[in-house]
């Protein structure tokens, strides 16, 4: 089976069986590895990318499933010159990270939370997170995160 | 150069971004699963579907037979091989003189399986789909035998027992501790207070799963091992030395970014071992990622203690004896650490903040059909946390006294400290930390908010928790006589480049501690140079030199130790080049801010001058100084460190459907010299939740029945999300350690040690107006609901 997408805003062909995941699709036909699996109950969000800029969890959808659409992962977030996007430099900033394995699904999850609710509080941010898991941070410092990249997106 | 000179360097206390972010964000970190080689194929592990079994044999033929399969080995091939069982790394003796029972740990099954999820046959194929399928084909032919995973159940009469070498499942009874003075000061006591609780299991849960890749490389008749690991010389080690009976020169361990462990991957692994072992019989690079299900089953679990503990006090509420027993569950078999963390690094805590003059823990340890406990964010002091703590709230509302006013009168406040139970306090002030927290926790305005719960019709509660860890397991001498067999230092070593830069290979392990940052900055400080100037290398066993890795927050008082040392030896070194340079005495040199400088007078050069006259030695005295500048140390510390803290925690409670809304948190710590405040506070965070997590929502239940492990999934095994709780509010005390030479204690574990018992004392203090005198951890809506139908009924 063949699927067409664009990718990080790259058009794609991609030969795959007919049950291939679009995230094994990203991780094993594309090598973009930056979108990671932390369970197989669609419950952790760490294959979280962007669908047509929705926010996705890409080990609960086929490939077959994505055809035609725009997908967006981490390795797409900074510019051409390794310069990061406003959210990416927030988590840096605000030390929203730890051991990195959650982050790329994070910021996903954060740039579809910014587009739905540009104005969200820092209650609505810890609910718009929670189909993530984080085990390192205790949270608090990735909702600084996203508060601070929103409003670093907005100006 | 001391601890108060080592605080006031520059960097030091100030929070430098992390230089590992970039490639997390940009997602071009490299995980084990990330890792392609050329020609790998893949693994898939057939695992017991009972929790006890006998194992009538393996029928491979048909799943042979199935598309892409390269190979199955169970455990008569590992027999065949004489491939040893999984070593344990710590020996108790019993209190009779007779050491621990310690069954044979084998890699798969031979004969028997033990718990559901023990492994049972290897299927490796050219696809990971392939060797899933064929994995369905493999014929097990099991006997189901009976099987226990309660610890209570474990040691009843007549109760199924999974070794022949422990007919009773009975591991070892351990005690510290005067029995006969403890019993003797019971017997004046003017209360007695007693609880009996549980301290529940738990699934560490990294984000990402256990991976490892084994490569065996028949060119040079030698492997390399990837894998997700906290500590890959002591892996090394273990697997070589013990298992496979290699040389260990012929196998490099690369544990690459690791996404998290808090324990879970100190161990060495039964897959570990299968990877490196079969990619040699197979002849090819050999993939294993664990999906978070199997995690459940397979990973080292955590806590698991069943205690009665009783504390004896005088008229006014001090503390005269405390006396406890433990049953500790052990799981099937003796994980690598297990058998330390009920007893060394849990019963040596018991004393906590307070001068109570007689203490005395026995511990019973026994064998059950569940997967294997280890150390788990804390190991041990979690444990000894929760139950000093809860007793010591419990017997302040039973002698009238507020929480904070008992662990006031019996807080330790002379330093040095000697338990007795073993260890010795260097120093602390524990009265700060009660202070600070009580002022930033504003519990001055807690009735008002409690009135205004109640208005809402909500119950409000205050819990305390005073806790008190080790840190920086040492020294190794003494670690041997408890029973470890393996030392307990770090080492450093410090590469000095020709241009003045400086890479730094440290046996510590970073799966999320920002090591890469925090070490520069140790570095930077103590050669004046800035962070962006030093690389850190760790977690390859081919780059840096033997080092422990990274758990029981050891790293930066430990690890940063050494790198410590290697920069005396490279300060010393420099300033002999410096004085040639100079045609000065070397003893008349001064080093500071990157500059060697003659006293008394303003002849100087920069660091970066002497480094490129070590490496370029024209004119050099060669007779007297080698070229370079690059040197190694190992460290073994002392003593241990002892970080500590006030936790207070407020709780609101909805008690018509018993859910617990932590509504304050508060997090008071010293931990001595603090290096990156940013750093530390993520580490509070993180930890503070995950103990949050124990308390109200997180617990690995198996059937009592059936032995079939229930929580196996994110489904029902309930995480934190970040809905689920409050910022925290963090203070700090700063004591220095005055047994490492940058007086820190290490943060990593304090979050999870102390907030438990300062939940749980919350929800029995807003509890208390309904008559609930007692719960068990998970506090979850169901457990706290029922408790309130209880107490009416």
């Amino acid at each position: 089976m063949q699927v067409q997408l664009k990718v990080n805003g790259k058009a794609v062909a991609i030969d795959a069986a007919p049950n291939t995941l679009l995230v094994q699709a990203l991780r094993d036909h594309l090598k973009l590895t930056g979108t990671h699996v932390g369970c197989d109950t669609g419950q952790c969000g760490a294959c979280t990318v962007l669908m047509n800029g929705k926010a996705v969890k890409s080990c609960n959808m086929l490939l077959a499933q994505a055809a035609d659409s725009e997908v967006k992962t981490i390795e797409g977030m900074a510019e051409a010159d390794g310069t990061m996007h406003p959210m990416q430099a927030a988590f840096k900033e605000c030390h929203g990270l730890q051991c990195g394995f959650c982050t790329p699904g994070m910021v996903m999850s954060a740039m579809d939370l910014c587009e739905r609710q540009p104005n969200a509080n820092e209650q609505q941010v810890r609910e718009g997170l929670e189909g993530n898991i984080c085990r390192c941070t205790g949270y608090q410092n990735i909702v600084k995160s996203v508060l601070q990249g929103a409003a670093a997106m907005k100006s | 150069m001391g601890a108060s000179d080592f605080a006031n360097l520059p960097h030091i206390g100030e929070s430098v971004r992390r230089k590992e972010d970039y490639r997390f964000l940009t997602g071009a970190g490299q995980y084990t699963d990330d890792i392609v080689l050329a020609n790998m194929s893949h693994c898939y592990f057939v695992r017991s579907p009972h929790a006890h079994a006998k194992v009538r044999s393996v029928n491979k033929t048909a799943a042979l037979a199935a598309p892409g399969v390269i190979g199955i080995l169970d455990g008569q091939d590992v027999a065949a091989d004489k491939i040893n069982g999984l070593p344990c790394g710590w020996l108790i003796t019993s209190t009779d003189g007779q050491p621990m029972k310690e069954p044979a740990h084998p890699i798969l099954a031979l004969d028997t399986v033990r718990y559901v999820g023990d492994h049972v046959a290897m299927v490796v194929a050219e696809t990971l789909e392939q060797a899933r399928n064929a994995a369905e084909l493999v014929e097990v032919d099991y006997e189901p035998l009976g099987a226990v995973v309660d610890v209570r159940d474990a040691q009843a009469a007549g109760a199924p027992a999974s070794h022949e070498i422990a007919p009773d499942n009975h591991c070892y009874k351990w005690a510290i501790g005067d029995k006969g003075e403890v019993d003797k000061a019971f017997v004046g006591a003017a209360h007695v207070t007693k609880l009996d609780l549980v301290n529940n299991r738990l699934a560490p849960n990294p984000m990402e799963p256990r991976a490892a890749i084994g490569h065996y490389n028949r060119a040079g008749d030698d492997y390399t091992l990837y894998v997700a690991n906290q500590n890959p010389h002591v892996e090394r080690l273990l697997l070589t030395a013990f298992v496979m009976g290699l040389p260990e020169h012929k196998v490099r361990v690369i544990a690459p970014d690791v996404g998290g462990g808090f324990g879970a991957k100190i161990f060495l692994y039964a897959e570990d071992v299968c990877l490196t072992w079969a990619s040699k019989k197979l002849n090819r690079p050999i993939k294993w990622t664990c999906d978070r299900s199997e995690a459940f089953l397979c990973d080292a679990h955590g806590r698991d203690h069943v205690s009665h503990a009783e504390l004896a006090m005088d008229k006014d509420g001090k503390f005269l004896a405390f006396r406890v027993h433990t049953d500790a569950n052990m799981g099937a078999y003796l994980s690598t650490f297990a058998p330390a963390v009920p007893t060394i690094l849990y019963a040596t805590l018991l004393a906590g903040q307070y001068k109570t003059p007689q203490v005395y823990v026995e511990v019973d340890a026994w064998f059950t059909n569940t997967s294997p406990v280890d150390a788990y964010r804390g190991a041990g002091r979690p444990e000894a946390t929760y139950l000093l703590e809860r007793i010591v709230s419990r017997a302040a509302w039973e002698m009238g006294l507020s929480q904070d006013e008992i662990r006031r009168r019996n807080f330790i406040t002379e330093f040095p400290y000697q338990t007795p139970v073993a260890l010795q306090y260097d120093t602390g002030d524990f009265n700060a930390c009660m202070d600070k927290s009580q002022e930033l926790a504003d519990v001055a305005g807690l009735e008002a908010r409690k009135a205004e719960s109640k208005s809402k019709g909500l119950l409000r509660g205050v819990g305390y928790s005073s806790y008190i860890e080790a840190c920086g397991l040492a020294p190794s001498n003494v670690a041997g006589a408890l029973g470890a067999r393996a030392g307990l230092f770090e080492c450093g070593e410090v590469r000095v480049h020709p241009t003045g830069s400086v890479t730094v290979f440290t046996g510590s392990h970073s799966h999320g501690q920002g090591h890469e940052t925090t070490f520069a900055q140790v570095v930077a400080a103590r050669l004046g140079l800035t962070p962006d100037q030093v690389d850190i290398v760790h977690g390859d066993t081919g780059r840096v030199p033997f080092g422990m890795g990274t758990y029981g927050s050891r790293s930066i008082s430990v690890g940063g130790a050494a790198i410590m040392r290697a920069l005396d030896k490279i300060e010393a070194k420099a300033k002999k080049i410096a004085a040639h340079l100079m045609e000065a005495s070397d003893t008349d040199i001064d080093f500071a801010g990157g500059e060697f400088k003659v006293k008394g007078t303003d002849k100087m050069v920069t660091f970066g001058q002497v480094a490129l006259t070590a490496y370029v030695p024209h004119n050099y005295p060669l007779d007297k100084l080698e070229p370079g500048l690059n040197e190694t140390a190992f460290y073994d510390p002392t003593n241990f460190t002892f970080p500590a803290g006030t936790y207070i925690c407020e709780v609101e409670i909805d008690p018509a459907t018993g859910v617990v809304r932590v509504d304050r948190f508060t997090a008071v710590d010293d931990f001595g010299t603090i290096i990156n405040p940013m750093v530390v506070e993520g580490q509070v965070h993180g930890g503070v939740v995950q103990g949050i997590g124990q308390a109200l929502m997180e617990h690995c239940v198996y059937d009592r029945e059936t032995g079939q492990l229930v929580t196996g999934s994110y489904m029902d095994y309930t995480m934190p999300r970040a809905d689920d709780f409050p910022n925290i509010v963090i203070g700090h005390v700063c004591t220095p350690c005055t047994t490492n030479p940058l007086g820190t204690k290490g943060c990593g574990e304090a979050g999870a040690i102390g907030s438990p018992p300062a939940v749980i004392n919350a929800v029995l203090d807003a509890l208390a107006p309904l008559g609930v005198k007692d719960i068990d951890m998970p506090a979850s809506p169901n457990r706290v609901w029922q408790a309130i139908q209880n107490a009416k009924a």
